[in-house]
């Protein structure tokens, strides 16, 4: 049986991608929260994850910049969030203290996304070695 | 690689903020700038965010940074004083101070710097998940 990386890495790489493009979600949130009529937006992290795992990403090359973006997966499950209170005054629906929790637990899961990556390489690189 | 983009959308808001910051410094230290016409009067500035949309025209999905329109005075009357000994007073005894909150400007001030360090932390942690990251399958 041959190794292959990315039946040795499963699911943790498309983990960790996922958990990077989270985190500019986040970001952008965070930047825009004193920005009038800013509406915050939110990763379905579940149902990103459930495509990854089948693999659902088939889409259309893009060779130029007037070609539109054909994907399969729907605006990659980035979708708005409900806001907690009807309205701020500015139709801003940031909570800036929601976002900076979820951007520290977001940071600390890819976090562990990378640990268990670096165990795979590890494993794969003893079995490579033979033990040595 | 979507986590330098963290670094694209919070330098954005780091300079926002800034500008954000300027803007109230501007407005605090003419507060009490006196003139005798109307129109050379200061008048409070405030500036207009609005978020960027720079990937969206790439046929990207928007996740946006944050970005400066512009910077607009306030339309709010000048405080006009009866000061007929005032050495900046017109013919008719009048001196027209500006229409700046100074209490407005210094809550302006920490929301700004708050919204800074924020950003500033998020960079922080980007980097971290970045050298991590590099790490990768390293003894």
């Amino acid at each position: 049986m041959a190794i292959s990386f990315d039946k040795g890495f499963e699911l943790h790489a498309q983990g960790v991608l996922l958990r990077a493009e989270r985190a500019e979600v986040i970001a952008g949130n965070i930047a825009n929260a004193d920005t009038p009529g800013y509406k915050a937006k939110g990763m379905d992290f579940q149902k990103a994850m459930q495509q990854a795992a089948q693999q659902q990403q088939m889409g259309m090359s893009r060779t130029n910049s007037k070609h539109f973006d054909v994907r399969t997966e729907l605006n990659n499950n980035v979708d708005f969030r409900i806001p907690d209170q009807p309205d701020t005054g500015d139709g801003n629906t940031v909570d800036v203290q929601v976002e900076r929790n979820l951007y520290l637990e977001n940071s600390l899961e890819y976090q562990a996304g990378v640990q268990f990556l670096n165990g795979k390489i590890k494993a794969l690189q003893k079995v490579i070695s033979g033990g040595r | 690689m979507s986590l330098f983009n963290v670094f694209n959308i919070t330098g954005s808001g780091m300079s926002a903020q800034s500008m954000r910051l300027n803007t109230t410094a501007s407005n605090i230290a003419n507060a009490d700038s006196v003139s005798s016409s109307i129109d050379e009067t200061y008048r409070a500035r405030h500036p207009v965010f609005a978020a960027a949309m720079q990937k969206a025209a790439a046929g990207q999905e928007g996740n946006a940074g944050v970005q400066v329109l512009g910077i607009v005075e306030s339309n709010k009357p000048l405080n006009i004083e009866y000061a007929p000994d005032h050495p900046m007073a017109d013919n008719e005894g009048y001196i027209y101070k500006p229409n700046v909150n100074v209490i407005e400007e210094m809550t302006n001030m920490i929301s700004a710097s708050r919204s800074y360090q924020t950003n500033v932390q998020l960079a922080e942690s980007a980097k971290n998940m970045l050298n991590k990251t590099l790490l990768l399958g390293q003894k």
